[in-house]
């Protein structure tokens, strides 16, 4: 048990707090685009790593703001058959929380703004029988960078063997990765969505100027794109900025 | 170009990288800088101890911490600190209905004993009646938690036993105080003015009152990097240098109040964050701006020196309330942390005064005091403790003694 009483009071604060801005981490295309849909989850192969019996029974909280991240790595866990993944994602109560759950993992995000408040709590807790303190293994110091790379911190109680872990954090890092991917292509898709209407209008108003079917209006663009060495989408998005810009006069 | 990715938290005192890097200051030093800003002091610390960034903007209590394996992280990262981001700029900022219960000043500054012994003996009431007053710091290993701890524990009450001093991250010190989860707050700025603002909280000190001359910031390097990066970090330090030259000119305050005021970086209003800048507070909201003697010293007095005594100070308060062993190797291995060495170096042959020694005796100075130099003229301000006690950096344990006793 963490003896959290102190932190009771403490935990509404984060209620009212908004989200602080987070930093696109290195391995980032672009910055995280909100994602809603987390049935696209499914669409991450999980690789399998095999636990045993007495490793499928350790209790692992994820804690993370990002209600579709956490599931998309505690689903990740599961399938790899540890069966007692608990997830944390309402910013109320958390200590609390942890404090009845007793995990024996705690995995949570690095831009998670209560992770001073949370380290607090574990320093307290180091006189009773399950301190709980940041995962670090010296010997190999490459793991926990590429997990502070990926964007993830690990607790874990006092004693456990890293071996033990080192699986488990591996595995998270992974599915934070894969997340962080599958909203690149979802921010990319967006964006391809978004080229289409862009060259869409832009091949409208070209026909209604000009009097043109729209085949040849798509020729004109395509034309001044390869012309000029941009992309169509970069020309339909001027040719519009123009348009907006002189408006009927000519 | 050289490139230095620095981690920071949203505070007035991340300013000297900020403006070196947005005045074009860096780019002048052939450097550029990438500002990397977190929510928590954990993420700072982390990503500088992983390599993510290659310095950052620390709690210089964390840096001596995490050298001596003293955090959470339980692991020993030697980090090197050899220059200071600033002195002093804390306000102790309590809830209204605990400034109506202390009935102290709000339009201008109270004697700050005074102010300490009304509120140490609130704080024993409330203990007493089995509802403890309940302050916010920014960390367990914070000059904000230590300085806040020395006031009360000099003004009649036990901080262990009479108070409750939790963690609170400074960005949600308003909301705290607004909700009542804290009766007061121990933070930088502009988070005291953002709550007095928002009209939830009254400032009734600064650390400035506490401490005239109080080790705060600094900015932390690991030591491999610094090995392997000398001269870039020596280039480093003159851009930051040059930088507290522009941020101290008033003529200056408006533009860089409104660089910091933006979304990137602190995210609150200019006017607001300027307060910090001019030396200048509202205590409580309607009130006028009143005159904040040394809130905040960015650059004059040598401000940015690391000297070994701060970090021999701070080790005392971390023996003091049982956070490091009391002993003469740990008091050598937190000097250890400041690099007065490699400032002396960066600095040499430029206009910054270099002080000749690397210790004083903290507190020890009363009036304007003109010191020895390697170069340049160096006058240092009062650096009093407001209980008139002396750190005498060759006799640490003389000291560690007498605060047993008291």
């Amino acid at each position: 048990m963490l003896p959290c009483t102190n932190y009771r009071r403490t935990d509404n604060i984060l209620c009212s707090a908004t989200n602080s801005r987070t930093f696109p981490p290195a391995h980032s295309p672009r910055p995280y685009a909100p994602v809603a849909n987390t049935k696209l989850t499914g669409a991450i192969s999980t690789i399998g790593s095999s636990f045993s019996v007495q490793e499928a029974k350790l209790k692992i909280a994820v804690v993370d703001e990002s209600a579709a991240r956490a599931e998309v790595i505690a689903e990740g866990l599961r399938e790899a058959g540890l069966t007692d993944v608990h997830l944390l994602v309402e910013r109320t109560g958390l200590v609390t929380r942890l404090t009845s759950l007793a995990p024996d993992v705690i995995l949570i995000n690095l831009e998670n703004s209560r992770r001073d408040m949370l380290e607090e709590s574990f320093t307290l807790s180091r006189a009773l029988s399950r301190p709980i303190a940041m995962f670090v293994d010296q010997t190999d110091e490459r793991a926990i960078s590429e997990a502070v790379d990926a964007g993830i911190s690990a607790y874990v109680v006092d004693g456990m063997r890293k071996e033990r872990i080192k699986p488990i954090l591996e595995l998270a890092v992974r599915r934070f990765h894969a997340f962080a991917r599958l909203q690149g292509e979802l921010a990319e898709a967006k964006s391809e969505l978004a080229e289409r209407k862009t060259v869409d209008k832009a091949k409208m108003l070209l026909m209604k100027r000009r009097k043109i079917d729209e085949a040849t209006a798509y020729g004109l663009l395509r034309k001044q794109a390869m012309d000029s060495g941009r992309r169509i989408a970069d020309v339909a998005e001027a040719l519009i900025s123009v348009e907006a810009l002189l408006g009927d006069q000519s | 170009m050289t490139h230095f990715r620095i981690g920071f938290l949203p505070l007035v005192d991340s300013v000297l990288p900020i403006i070196a890097h947005e005045s074009g200051i860096a780019d002048k030093h052939g450097l550029s800088i990438s500002m990397i800003k977190d929510p928590s002091w954990a993420t700072v610390r982390d990503r500088l101890i992983y390599g993510q960034t290659d310095a950052a903007h620390l709690l210089a209590p964390l840096a001596i911490g995490t050298s001596l394996g003293l955090d959470q992280t339980k692991m020993t990262t030697p980090l090197v600190a050899p220059f200071m981001l600033g002195l002093n700029g804390n306000a102790i900022t309590v809830s209204l209905r605990v400034a109506a219960l202390m009935s102290v000043d709000h339009q201008s500054f109270p004697d700050v004993k005074q102010t300490g012994i009304k509120l140490a003996a609130l704080a024993k009431d409330f203990a007493a009646k089995g509802r403890k007053l309940r302050f916010a710091v920014v960390h367990r290993h914070s000059s904000h938690n230590y300085i806040l701890r020395y006031w009360l524990a000099a003004c009649g009450c036990d901080p262990e036993t009479d108070v409750d001093i939790i963690v609170v991250p400074p960005p949600f010190i308003a909301d705290a105080l607004m909700s009542g989860e804290v009766d007061g707050s121990c933070v930088g700025e502009p988070w005291s003015s953002v709550a007095v603002d928002r009209g939830v909280g009254q400032i009734i000190a600064t650390t400035a009152q506490i401490w005239s001359r109080g080790v705060e910031k600094l900015l932390a390097f690991r030591k491999d990097l610094l090995d392997e990066r000398r001269e870039d970090v020596e280039a480093l330090l003159r851009a930051l240098h040059e930088a507290g030259r522009y941020v101290s000119d008033p003529a200056n305050v408006k533009d860089v109040a409104e660089v910091l005021a933006r979304p990137e970086y602190i995210d609150q209003p200019a006017v607001l964050i300027a307060r910090a800048l001019t030396n200048r507070l509202t205590l409580t909201r309607d009130e006028a701006e009143i005159p904040a003697r040394d809130f905040l010293l960015l650059h004059n007095e040598a401000a940015n020196f690391p000297w070994r005594s701060q970090a021999m100070w701070l080790y005392s308060q971390m023996v003091r309330w049982g956070h490091a062993p009391g002993t003469e190797a740990g008091f050598a291995a937190a000097a250890d942390v400041f690099r007065p060495d490699v400032y002396r170096s960066a600095l040499e042959g430029t206009n910054a005064v270099l002080p000749g020694a690397s210790a004083k005796v903290e507190g020890a100075i009363r009036f304007p005091t003109g010191a020895g130099t390697v170069s340049g003229r160096l006058i240092l301000g009062p650096d009093s403790f407001f209980d008139g006690r002396n750190f005498d950096p060759d006799r640490p344990m003389d000291y560690l003694a007498a605060q047993t006793q008291a």
